[in-house]
């Protein structure tokens, strides 16, 4: 049973969440990749407001498509999250709440998580097209000059996820791979 | 002889940017199916099942199957007897890719200088390898790659007296360690033998091969499935959550090598390796 969870979310619906829940998200996503996670971290040690409000935020590493005329979006998977790892902690300081992705963070990442409160989620990498059905709205709001990098503003209508890292830095990756090995070799 | 003008070059790989990341290709589409069912985790059925109708929607829609449009690896064959007409061959290949990245609503992922990243906004250059051949056609094949499965690969120097075995163990570390972030279930190309740049790019064109092929060489044959068993005992499974389907097959391609060598390299590719070749 797949829990119907509404964005941006709110501290007492993060701490029922586990690692492992399948969740269908509903409501605004920011987006942000590589380049924007860079000039929001160079923005926030240089004491200046960033372009958008990331308390209680929930931010989607993607950098999608061009919509094909008369679409919302083109296709628009998570990328691969580590790649934030090196920025992910000082923008949770700011509210973050929640993380879109695919893969592994480190372990900072997971502390900042803890610390937090927050919850990393994984969508699945390589399912472009079928997740662009269920962004409903798109606009770019900042950063328009880095192309696929700029930050988007989404709603998303259940928006299918896996809490893959919980508040209490329980670990989908760690816990799955080890169980399922067991099986495997034992059969 | 037979007359070819860059044109027909330029649309030709144009068309290719768009058909290889819209349509995925049917050996890949039978192994998704094929391991769905003997998947042993409920959610890692139900990521392929959601894989297999992500491909559908992008092939009815006409859109990426995977919004990471790649690099773009081109591989092109010249048959000796052929002469080449009109523009430069080099800029039709890139003018092909810029058109067809544009029209095709692809994304634009290179960017202009390693350390300064900015971005080109037409996709390319895309990297080209050109061969001669025998004969009067013009061979191209088109394989765009995603960065999340091309940042997991690797090259090691190993020694000979490392073996078969090493060879092994270093395919397997490697698939370990990009578990979730390259997007399994992958197919792995893995190239042995030549020398430092040479193993790479026999592991890339391993990855041209369809998966259901296995290598001719017997020894290697018996490789890939060797290998294609260890790794889906590892557990990393769909997208890393778990389960039996981490690799949907192994391609090996080899070269003979210096006495002192044994070069190995793995180049990882997702569950939307991209490949489609058209001959002129």
């Amino acid at each position: 049973m797949k829990k119907k969870i509404t964005l941006p979310i709110q501290d007492e619906v993060i701490s029922t969440l586990e690692a492992g829940d399948e969740v269908l998200l509903t409501g605004i996503l920011y987006t942000g990749r590589d380049a924007a996670h860079k000039r929001m971290v160079e923005t926030i040690k240089d004491n200046k407001p960033l372009p958008i409000d990331l308390r209680n935020q929930t931010i989607y590493y993607v950098g999608p498509c061009p919509a094909k005329p008369g679409e919302i979006i083109g296709s628009c998977g998570p990328t691969t999250s580590g790649r934030m790892d090196a920025y992910t902690p000082i923008i949770l300081e700011q509210g973050l709440k929640g993380m879109i992705g695919k893969g592994e963070r480190n372990k900072a990442v997971i502390d900042a998580i803890i610390k937090n409160k927050a919850v990393y989620f994984t969508a699945i990498g390589g399912a472009g097209a079928l997740l662009a059905d269920r962004v409903k709205k798109a606009e770019v709001i900042a950063y328009e000059d880095l192309g696929a990098e700029a930050i988007y503003k989404l709603y998303v209508e259940d928006f299918p996820a896996v809490v893959t890292i919980d508040a209490k830095g329980n670990n989908l990756y760690d816990t799955q791979k080890e169980k399922y090995k067991k099986i495997l070799n034992q059969a | 002889m037979k007359e070819i003008h860059t044109c027909k070059i330029q649309d030709a790989v144009s068309r290719l940017c768009m058909e290889s990341n819209y349509y995925l290709s049917e050996d890949i589409k039978e192994g998704l199916l094929s391991s769905k069912a003997e998947e042993i985790s409920p959610l890692g059925k139900s990521i392929l099942q959601d894989i297999i109708d992500n491909a559908e929607v992008a092939e009815k829609r006409a859109i990426p199957i995977c919004q990471d449009t790649g690099t773009v690896v081109v591989f092109v064959e010249i048959g000796q007897d052929v002469h080449i007409t009109g523009d430069s061959l080099e800029e039709a290949i890139q003018n092909g890719i810029r058109k067809g990245y544009q029209e095709g609503f692809l994304r634009k992922s290179m960017v202009e200088d390693p350390l300064l990243r900015v971005n080109t906004r037409d996709n390319t250059p895309a990297i080209i390898h050109y061969s001669i051949v025998k004969g009067e056609h013009i061979k191209i094949t088109l394989a765009p790659k995603g960065g999340g499965s091309e940042n997991m690969s690797a090259l090691k120097m190993l020694k000979p007296s490392d073996g078969m075995e090493g060879v092994e163990e270093f395919v397997l570390k490697t698939v370990d360690e990009a578990g979730p972030n390259a997007c399994p279930p992958l197919i792995i190309g893995v190239g042995i033998g030549g020398n430092f740049e040479m193993a790479p790019l026999l592991a890339k064109k391993a990855l041209l091969r369809p998966i259901n092929q296995s290598h001719p060489k017997k020894h290697i044959k018996e490789m890939e499935d060797r290998l294609l068993l260890k790794i889906n005992a590892l557990g990393i499974g769909p997208q890393g959550l778990g389960g039996r389907t981490t690799a949907l097959g192994v391609n090996i391609e080899v070269f003979p090598t210096h006495i002192a060598s044994l070069p190995v390299a793995v180049n990882i590719g997702c569950h939307v390796t991209r490949h489609r070749t058209v001959i002129l």
